[in-house]
């Protein structure tokens, strides 16, 4: 945790210098932000886009934080990837959560990977096309073993469809996304993976819909649909957020997010910050 | 799963405004300012070339009042404006370039330069771009 912190303030140190490094053959907005698990997405959804502006001859290094804050629980997560020739993602991810009332904390380390099987997010005719994985590991057992939970570990495989449509809202750049997740994970994995003597791996569906109004701001709602495996009850997500982003190597989300009901909690609204960085 | 059915409304409300909007009789020619408009995006889009590291190479030695001429064509055509393009396909003007993608995006950011400094509102530019992107496969590494 302490390593990827330390990794994190200096990639972002080096963002605010706006120096040009490997990659910016992307056009500006296109290249999607990080999401909550590390993954090249939304805030809450893994997209089909790689984190980063390079094409095809570039790579790029990435980092963000997320800040969620919701009535009783927040959550930390953190991390970093590579985006190599626009073809490939590889992200490391640590995520802390607890409850604001008690101390101590759940952490979970999510590494992940992401091939662009087809298409370019702007100029293919169809979307751009990625399937993804992402291996969760809890540091401690006992949380999700008393809850119910089946694992401490577990892996989500995805595939996600994404594109932007020019000028297609009254001239303003339509980007919408769709995501199919085959997963077992309570609470993202933070709960544990399945449910007693059930693995319980379903598949979920998770969107977005989102307008830049400019070249720098998006507006857009983002769902991802939840499993509901142990006994206390997990609902759908929701988030409507504003992104803003000045420039190529760094990004700025506030999110109203909708996460129903989390660990014996009803109606856990709140607030989502996420810087991103990337060069 | 309610809040997807209002994604996926809201999604449906915003394609069918923009459908709304696109059978006006305007002409995209017309939303841009007409020749002498485009004929101002044309030239700016040399001057961004001349000023940029990457793209100047490409052009080296090109003739550019044709230049001008053949770009002010093109876009007046693709915008439905009242002209022929004259020129070569972008086939055939890009072979040999080796273009890559990274230097096709620069190019469109350079080109939003170009509309930006010649006052192109930027949902008007978006409209011209989302017109040009269909030849990008005819133009890069060839």
């Amino acid at each position: 945790m302490k390593k990827i912190r330390i990794l994190a303030v200096v990639f972002i140190c080096l963002f605010t210098a706006n120096t040009t490094f490997a990659g910016d053959g992307k056009l500006i907005a296109t290249a999607g932000l990080i999401q909550v698990e590390g993954a090249g997405g939304g805030g809450l959804v893994p997209w089909a886009t790689l984190p980063g502006y390079d094409s095809r001859d570039e790579y790029s290094v990435n980092a963000f934080s997320s800040y969620v804050t919701v009535d009783d629980y927040k959550l930390h997560a953190l991390g970093a990837s590579v985006s190599l020739y626009d073809r490939v993602e590889l992200s490391v991810a640590q995520q802390s959560f607890s409850i604001k009332a008690g101390a101590g904390d759940i952490e979970q380390t999510i590494v992940g990977a992401k091939v662009r099987l087809y298409g370019d997010v702007i100029f293919s005719r169809w979307p751009q096309v990625s399937l993804g994985v992402l291996h969760k590991s809890l540091k401690d057992d006992a949380i999700a073993l008393a809850l119910g939970a089946q694992d401490t570990s577990g892996t989500d495989v995805y595939i996600a469809a994404t594109k932007v449509h020019l000028g297609a809202v009254s001239g303003y750049n339509l980007v919408w996304n769709a995501t199919v997740r085959y997963t077992n994970a309570n609470q993202m994995g933070l709960l544990g993976f399945g449910s007693v003597n059930d693995d319980s791996h379903e598949l979920m569906l998770e969107c977005t819909v989102g307008v830049l109004f400019n070249r720098h701001l998006a507006v857009g709602g983002e769902f991802r649909q939840k499993p509901d495996n142990i006994a206390l009850p997990e609902e759908d997500w929701k988030a409507a957020f504003v992104t803003y982003i000045p420039n190529k190597n760094f990004n700025i989300t506030v999110a109203y997010a909708m996460l129903g009901s989390i660990a014996g909690a009803d109606d856990q609204n709140g607030l989502y910050v996420s810087i991103g960085g990337t060069l | 799963m309610k809040f997807i059915q209002q994604l996926i409304i809201l999604l449906a409300i915003l394609l069918g405004l923009s459908a709304c909007s696109s059978t006006s009789t305007t002409t995209l020619y017309d939303e841009l300012g007409g020749e002498t408009k485009i004929r101002e995006i044309a030239e700016n889009l040399v001057l961004e070339f001349e000023m940029d590291e990457y793209i100047l190479p490409y052009y080296e030695g090109s003739d550019i009042n044709r230049f001008v001429e053949k770009l002010t064509e093109y876009i007046c055509e693709v915008a439905d404006g009242p002209c022929v393009y004259t020129g070569r396909s972008m086939v055939d003007v890009h072979t040999g370039m080796n273009i890559t993608e990274s230097h096709y995006n620069r190019l469109v950011d350079l080109s939003i330069n170009a509309m930006d400094k010649a006052g192109i509102p930027h949902r008007t530019q978006n409209k011209l771009l989302a017109r040009l992107a269909p030849t990008r496969k005819d133009m890069l590494y060839r």
